[in-house]
């Protein structure tokens, strides 16, 4: 998460190597999410997409700037300093999809077993 | 792997880790911390993105999202955020590099292009709010309102905590402690992004559909 940690102690030439590659890293994040969201923007208003796949293509294309941001951005990565920072980026993954994927269920489960609403009034009288 | 009483005695010896290095910089632990923070700020965006997903259809013969959602100010928008954290990350790596001018107009552009954000926001809530279309208008528009003014809330916060940051960088110079605070503006500001990539994505390109 902190590439550059370094960079003050490190001479001259180090913290220039540092300083470019860190630009680097952050143009080509930029270009890929530039693309992504290009993309999405483009599938939501496209016909050429079979109309009920479009969700999951702009799904797909979302996750996939996620992970854009996450490494180019956040600087998540697999050194071993960042190891701790993935173990808490996997529980965090998993108590998010628990929680929309569960709501979501739940939700359509009761919807699906829900009087129509009409009947549910006269019920009530 | 065989265990050997050296390892156990100092275990990760012959790992990448910290083993050999000791504990981990004081630099490592508060990103780690604040990363801990974000995960959490995740959590509280999926409670509202799943309520934003169950109520999305309840619009109480209101206005839908076809009828309400601007796609090109959305991707208006969308261009801000994103600009505004590439200019966030460029900030950074002055401050790693110590230059304190470049690192006043990172963050002057961060700021503007944040703030352009907000405006574009702020516009369309006053919009939808002055045709009536309220969150009190119906469930929809409730969930809607949630979750892309949580999301506005915290990119407010980003504004006053960049101003606030600028200050410290003006009045006590590259401190370690304010290099840090910087690295987890940043953080924050770049989670913002990942959020606003899931806003755009879920309430108005679907939802405009």
């Amino acid at each position: 998460m902190d590439e550059h940690a370094n960079a003050h102690a490190a001479p001259r030439e180090g913290a220039q190597r540092a300083l470019r590659a860190g630009l680097v890293s952050y143009l080509i994040g930029l270009g890929l999410a530039v693309a992504l969201t290009l993309a999405s923007f483009w599938a939501a208003g496209t016909n050429l997409i079979w109309s009920p796949g479009v969700p999951i293509a702009l799904a797909v294309l979302a996750i996939a700037q996620m992970g854009v941001h996450l490494v180019f951005f956040l600087h998540i990565s697999s050194s071993p300093d960042n190891t701790n920072n993935i173990l808490a980026l996997a529980f965090g993954i998993l108590i998010v999809s628990l929680v929309v994927a569960g709501s979501l269920w739940i939700m359509a489960n009761l919807d699906a077993n829900m009087l129509p609403m009409d009947q549910l009034m006269r019920m009530q009288r | 792997m065989t265990e050997t009483t050296a390892d156990l005695f100092d275990p990760g010896a012959d790992e990448t880790g910290g083993g050999q290095a000791g504990p981990a910089s004081r630099a490592i632990i508060v990103s780690y911390g604040f990363w801990i923070f974000l995960l959490s700020d995740f959590v509280l965006f999926s409670g509202l993105f799943a309520s934003y997903a169950v109520l999305s259809h309840r619009t109480a013969g209101g206005p839908g999202g076809r009828q309400i959602f601007d796609l090109s100010r959305v991707f208006l928008e969308t261009a801000c955020l994103l600009a505004s954290s590439f200019c966030c990350g460029l900030m950074s790596l002055a401050v790693e590099a110590g230059r304190a001018r470049a690192t006043y107009a990172g963050a002057a552009v961060t700021f503007v292009l944040g703030a352009a954000f907000l405006a574009l926001e702020i516009s369309e809530f006053a919009g939808l709010v002055a045709r009536g279309d309220g969150p009190s208008r119906s469930a929809f528009l409730s969930a809607f309102f949630t979750l892309v003014g949580t999301h506005g809330l915290h990119v407010t916060c980003g504004l006053v905590w960049l101003v606030v940051m600028m200050a410290q960088v003006a009045s006590l110079g590259f401190r370690p402690k304010v290099v840090r605070r910087l690295r987890c503006f940043a953080l924050f500001w770049h989670a913002l992004d990942i959020v606003w990539v899931a806003i755009f994505t879920v309430v108005y390109l679907i939802g405009a559909r």
